[in-house]
């Protein structure tokens, strides 16, 4: 068996008429990123919350580090970090004087929770700002603050709730870089997203969370390979030239599917795009279109939006359309 | 980029154990949360205005507006009278903050960091309590320094004045938990002042801090009689100007010990309800 760092059955959670969670399972393996991907409302909070023994369950057996989350919460807290949703850090306290109070509270000595404290805020590019009370900080900078806080006990499990919700792209990599260092240095994280790009460049295992059940739980390849994965959508300068663009994409499109069959392709408001395995197809689509003569305006790969994720998730079962869909603007 | 390391003296085995067992653990815990308090206070004066300002207002009010009718027109007479009474009101109004900001703590976030900490769920609530002494103390050293500025002159002596600042914060650390548990059960930090306010009101004007009793409806003393802030009333009287201590200090006591067993109980399962 392997060993599984974050295991919940059957988590049910309601509040009033809401069924927060209705039934949820998760399994995450130690010294990976299982992320959690849903759009709002879909519960993820919730499961993140029950995990990190903010809150009990109505029903369904959850433990974390080996350690049952509803019997031991007092264990399980010394073993997790938590950066919920909106930054939680107290804004009348200085940087230091945040990380120090969790330091002291995760039973510290004084003098190792201020050595802590410095060496993190070092780490997160806030030493600067390390005296001034949090309130003055900016939004990126509380994120950091308020991330930095979640791992003062260097935790076993860290649960990061929509960490880069709100940040603008550059914020959004210094993030995943902390999250892939976590991990690299042994830590486990559970991260919730609405962000498809974000599940598929940090975690090792996707669960796609809606209405409070799981839909999907898979790698990020195999999910992509569900939903359609990667694809290559080209629109030519002069729309009479589609048919011959099509032609070009059938070459460089991924094996069994072509622009013309396959139910995710299609044209659309005069662009083209079909699945592709990799990104190399772009390097290939690219002369092919100079060869054929096409000039183009827009050319570039995409990961399908969340909402195609969902649309290919719950029509799965639907018969698959075999038409070309080309409409010719 | 500085590299972190996971600490390798940290084991599974003492990972599990508090340092020093838990109840130095839950020392520990509420003194630091205790000091991020008076950080916070520290950092906004403008919120002890109700510690400072308000009672030297009340103090002003009711000693030049009701005191020359009140005490026979003598209003030395009537400061003395009301001073002791003032202070015990002041306390009881003292503790609305603390609910207010534990309240707004909640919302913003804070406390699911504290919830997710290994501490003892009563710490929080423990400490910022305790950071509310020196709001207390705050108010016994501006109403007395006021207080004798405008003439209050303490008719017994040192120790028993001691004895009846320490009596009200004794009395305030206790009644604050009410607010603390108004201040889980809410949903604003601004309900928490109506709350507590409703509360008040009827308890300091329905006992001996503005007049005596005995002028009273019967109906209305039945209801002084069973106030808790009419034995603290009577015991700082007795302590600061002189008059029976031993019987309403009892009762005082008993109030405090009650408000603790009942309240503490309810605010701890509040917030532990509280999501």
């Amino acid at each position: 068996m392997t060993d599984l760092v974050v295991r919940a059955e059957g988590l049910r959670k309601r509040f009033g008429k809401t069924q927060a969670l209705d039934g949820v399972d998760l399994a995450m393996r130690r010294g990976t990123v299982l992320g959690v991907l849903g759009p709002n409302g879909a519960g993820k909070t919730t499961a993140v919350r029950v995990l990190a023994t903010l809150l009990r369950p109505d029903e369904g057996y959850a433990e974390v580090a080996g350690i049952d989350v509803l019997k031991q919460p007092q264990r399980v807290r010394r073993r997790i970090g938590l950066t919920g949703q909106y930054a939680s850090v107290d804004e009348d306290l200085t940087g230091t004087q945040n990380l120090v109070l969790i330091g002291q509270l995760l039973d510290m000595h004084s003098s190792d929770a201020k050595k802590r404290a410095a060496e993190l805020l070092e780490w997160f590019d806030l030493s600067e700002a390390a005296g001034r009370p949090a309130k003055t900080y900016s939004g990126g900078m509380r994120r950091r603050l308020d991330l930095a806080a979640s791992l003062v006990g260097r935790p076993e499990v860290i649960f990061l709730d929509e960490p880069t919700t709100g940040l603008d792209p550059a914020k959004r990599e210094d993030m995943w870089g902390v999250v892939r260092t976590q991990v690299a240095q042994g830590s486990s994280v559970l991260l919730t997203t609405q962000y498809l790009e974000e599940a598929d460049a940090l975690a090792d295992e996707i669960v796609v969370i809606n209405k409070g059940r799981v839909i999907a739980f898979d790698t990020p390849d195999g999910l992509k390979r569900r939903v359609g994965g990667l694809t290559l959508r080209v629109r030519p300068a002069d729309p009479a030239r589609l048919p011959d663009a099509l032609r070009v994409l059938d070459m460089v499109a991924a094996p069994g599917t072509n622009a013309s069959a396959d139910t995710a392709a299609g044209a659309r408001g005069g662009a083209v795009s079909v699945p592709v395995t990799t990104d190399t197809a772009l390097d290939e689509a690219l002369p092919a279109l100079r060869r054929a003569g096409v000039e183009v305006t827009e050319l570039g790969l995409h990961l399908p939006s969340l909402d195609e994720v969902f649309h290919a998730l719950t029509s799965e079962d639907a018969v698959p359309q075999t038409s070309k869909e080309a409409e010719l603007v | 980029m500085t590299t972190l390391t996971i600490n390798p003296t940290t084991t599974d085995l003492d990972i599990d154990r508090p340092r020093g067992g838990a109840f130095a653990a839950l020392a520990r815990h509420s003194v630091a949360l205790a000091r991020r308090s008076l950080i916070k206070t520290i950092r906004t004066p403008e919120a002890l205005i109700d510690v400072t300002l308000q009672p030297v207002i009340f103090l002003l009010l009711f000693t030049f507006i009701f005191g020359g009718a009140l005490a026979g027109g003598d209003r030395h007479v009537y400061l003395q009278f009301l001073l002791p009474g003032l202070l015990a009101q002041s306390l009881a109004m003292g503790g609305i903050a603390l609910g207010q900001n534990l309240n707004a703590d909640i919302e913003k976030g804070v406390f699911d960091r504290f919830r997710s900490l290994p501490v003892a769920r009563i710490a929080p609530l423990a400490g910022a309590v305790a950071a509310d002494i020196v709001r207390y103390l705050t108010v016994c050293v501006v109403m007395l320094g006021f207080g004798t500025i405008m003439g209050f002159r303490v008719e017994t002596g040192f120790l028993p004045a001691v004895a009846a600042v320490a009596l009200a914060i004794g009395f305030g650390l206790s009644f604050c938990w009410i607010s603390v548990w108004v201040g889980m059960i809410v949903r604003t930090s601004g309900a928490v002042q109506g709350v507590m306010f409703l509360l008040i009101f009827p308890l300091s004007f329905g006992s001996p801090v503005f007049v005596q009793s005995d002028t009273l409806p019967g109906w209305l003393q039945a209801f002084v009689h069973v106030n808790p802030i009419t034995p603290l009333v009577n015991t700082i009287r007795g302590l600061l100007i002189g008059g029976p201590v031993a019987s309403p200090l009892w009762q005082t006591l008993a109030w405090m010990a009650g408000l603790l067993v009942v309240f503490v109980p309810l605010a701890l399962r509040a917030y532990s309800r509280r999501a």
